[in-house]
């Protein structure tokens, strides 16, 4: 079953076409990874499918519903949640905090609740915690609960990002360059937590330059080169797929 | 809950004090400015919301304030006797009328003032919705460029309106009766109640707040003032919630209109000018932006030396001073909310750099 489709979708940034007549389909419960050279286009992709930008031309369906036109907030209410290249944790507040906000749209409280506390939030609060609690203590961070989030080690803030998405309990994840950054160690720990995360039910969209990891952890890869498509295969063919090699040589870590 | 409650006894008991003080000190007419002192903290404590926890500012709120109390005091002032149609029948029918005698006398037959705060505060989340919802897409020095507008508007507005009192505003408007047969006024009488009454709204305005700061609504805002586009991503609404927050902190400006305008028992159109929008700004930014008791005890202390004189002729001129002071060298805030850990990792860290060459 297709969860995702994305159906000649193109993006133009004045003079440049980032995106140009690109189409895939991500089925349900997979892995899929999007890899190209450096400004290929991959993040401004993630950026059109989760709704921060929006497609000059082409239609994106997700859940078997057209959502190329919404925000980026409605599309995480359908269900698909990202993170960014440059990790974006909420400054100032602890890593429970940044995973409590994750619980955003599965809790309901609004401001005139807030404000007179009802009864009602109290529950709904302890339940956001609860959940909260169990995300941490899957991922390994639940003692670092209290801490400011920015003040961890690279590594671990990753997996803060990657819970708070976790806690928005997505169908499809789209994980920008997760292994960015991180030393083989944590990137091989990277790569069990990402299949981990597919176990779970949970559907994946990653970009990342990592080859060893992509390789490993994929059911299927595209490549992009300047906005296009090159090549869609199962990881083993697209090693030796000719037009990939030549587009990374040069670059040649795989 | 017990120590989230603390901070609200405190304050609660300061309050008791500093009355008890003037009792004991044969000053009761000090309660006069405090009480007023109070009003204009509702004001800063909603703006502090708006500007501290959703990052939004607002050079506009003497505007909402104005609102509230302009719409209260034509409604409470207005002698309805005279235009007797179907309309003011119905009203008069299902008893939202009053009939009063003025100070010479003369019958009045006037909106009850639980409808004109009703109707203020209606228009206020009216005008808050249509204004906001274009003026907080704008970001930065543009937000403050526009909402200063909004204020300038409603001033010149009130300023230019016949029926508004034009440059002498309304006069004689009428206590604000409460249940339990409190009045809200300015009457020497009443002055311990009335200070009483003032701060109590204060206090259960900062407890709504804080509530509200600790809920997932302010968990939310947190998150959207520290990386907006990360919330959004976790389907934060984030224009929404930054309107709804405008709104509120504009309710909490046109409510303080209509209690001090029933306290002064009138209102002019000073109350809507520039100045003041930029005093409930400066109180919020040394306060500490993100500090609701910052900006209440800071509110509590400069309110009431500009009520009292103390700042004389530059009365206005000091606010713009402790802004640009604040923006050039603490825009934190003095009254930071990590003030205290800051400072003891300044104690802790400065010997040991001391050490190294
Ligand atoms: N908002 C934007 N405005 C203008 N140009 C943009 C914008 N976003 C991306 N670009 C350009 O589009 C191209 C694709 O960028 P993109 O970030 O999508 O590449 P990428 O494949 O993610 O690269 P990397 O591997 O370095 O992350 C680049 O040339 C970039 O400069
Ligand atoms: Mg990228």
């Amino acid at each position: 079953m297709t969860l995702l489709s994305v159906r000649g979708i193109g993006k133009r940034f004045g003079g440049l076409q980032a995106v140009n007549d690109l189409s895939f389909d991500v089925a349900a419960g997979s892995i899929k990874a999007l890899i190209g050279p450096n400004g290929a286009g991959k993040t401004t992709i993630f950026n059109l499918v989760s709704g921060f930008l929006h497609p000059d031309n082409g239609v994106i369906v997700f859940g078997g519903a057209e959502i190329q036109a919404l925000s980026s907030c409605e599309v995480a209410v359908r269900g698909m949640v990202r993170t960014f290249q440059h990790i974006r944790l909420f400054p100032r507040m602890t890593v429970l905090e940044n995973i409590l906000v994750g619980r955003h749209v599965h809790s309901r409280a609004g401001f005139l609740a807030g404000m007179l506390s009802l009864p009602f939030t109290w529950k709904e609060e302890r339940r956001i915690r609860e959940k909260s609690f169990e995300i941490m203590e899957m991922l390994g961070i639940a003692g670092h609960a209290g801490t400011e989030a920015t003040s961890l080690a690279y590594g671990q803030q990753r997996v803060v990002e990657i819970g708070r998405a976790l806690a928005c309990e997505p169908k499809l994840l789209l994980l920008d360059e997760p292994a960015a950054g991180l030393n083989m160690r944590e990137t091989i720990e990277m790569g069990a937590l990402i299949s981990r995360i597919r176990d779970m039910g949970v559907t994946v969209l990653l970009v990342e330059h990592d080859m060893s990891l992509v390789m490993k952890i994929s059911d299927e890869v595209v490549v992009v080169s300047y906005g296009e498509k090159i090549a869609e295969d199962r990881p083993l063919a697209i090693q030796k797929n000719r037009e990939v090699i030549r587009v990374y040589l040069g670059d040649d870590e795989c | 809950m017990v120590r989230r409650h603390f901070p609200v006894a405190a304050f609660a008991g300061l309050i008791v004090a500093i009355q008890l003080a003037t009792l004991f000190t044969g000053t009761p007419y000090y309660l006069t400015q405090l009480t007023m002192t109070a009003y204009y903290s509702l004001v800063v404590v909603g703006l502090c919301m708006l500007i501290g926890y959703a990052g939004q500012i607002s050079l506009g709120h003497a505007g909402f304030f104005a609102i509230g109390g302009y719409v209260s005091a034509f409604l409470t002032t207005f002698d309805l006797q005279h235009h007797r149609g179907a309309f003011v029948s119905l009203l008069e029918k299902s008893g939202a009328l009053v009939f009063r005698h003025d100070v010479y006398g003369g019958s009045l037959l006037t909106v009850h003032p639980w409808l004109a705060c009703a109707a203020a505060i209606l228009l206020t989340v009216a005008v808050a919705y249509l204004v906001g919802g274009p003026v907080l897409k704008l970001k930065g020095h543009y937000l403050a460029m526009a909402t200063l507008g909004i204020g300038i508007i409603v001033y010149r507005i009130v300023l230019g309106t016949e029926f508004l009192g034009a440059a002498d505003g309304i006069s004689e408007v009428p206590g604000f009766p409460l249940p339990g047969g409190l009045l809200i006024t300015g009457n020497a009488s009443s002055r311990v109640s009335n200070y009483y009454l003032a701060w109590g709204i204060v206090i259960l305005g900062m407890v709504l707040l804080l509530n509200l700061i600790r809920s997932r609504v302010g968990r939310a805002l947190a998150a959207v003032h520290g990386a907006e586009d990360a919330a959004e991503a976790m389907g934060i609404p984030t224009a929404r919630y930054k309107l709804h927050t405008f709104v509120l902190s504009a309710v909490f400006a046109a409510v303080a209109g209509v209690l001090l305008t029933h306290y002064n028992a009138g209102i002019g159109p000073s109350e809507a000018g520039v100045m003041k929008s930029v005093r409930y700004v400066a109180i919020v930014a040394i306060g500490g932006m993100a500090n609701l008791w910052g900006a209440l005890s800071m509110s509590l202390v400069l309110n009431y030396l500009s009520l009292r004189g103390y700042f004389g002729t530059y009365d206005d001129a000091v606010f713009g001073v402790i802004l640009i002071l604040i923006m050039l060298f603490a825009p934190d805030g003095l009254l930071r909310r990590h003030l205290l850990s800051d400072l003891k990792r300044m104690v802790s860290r400065n010997p040991a750099e001391e050490e190294t060459p």
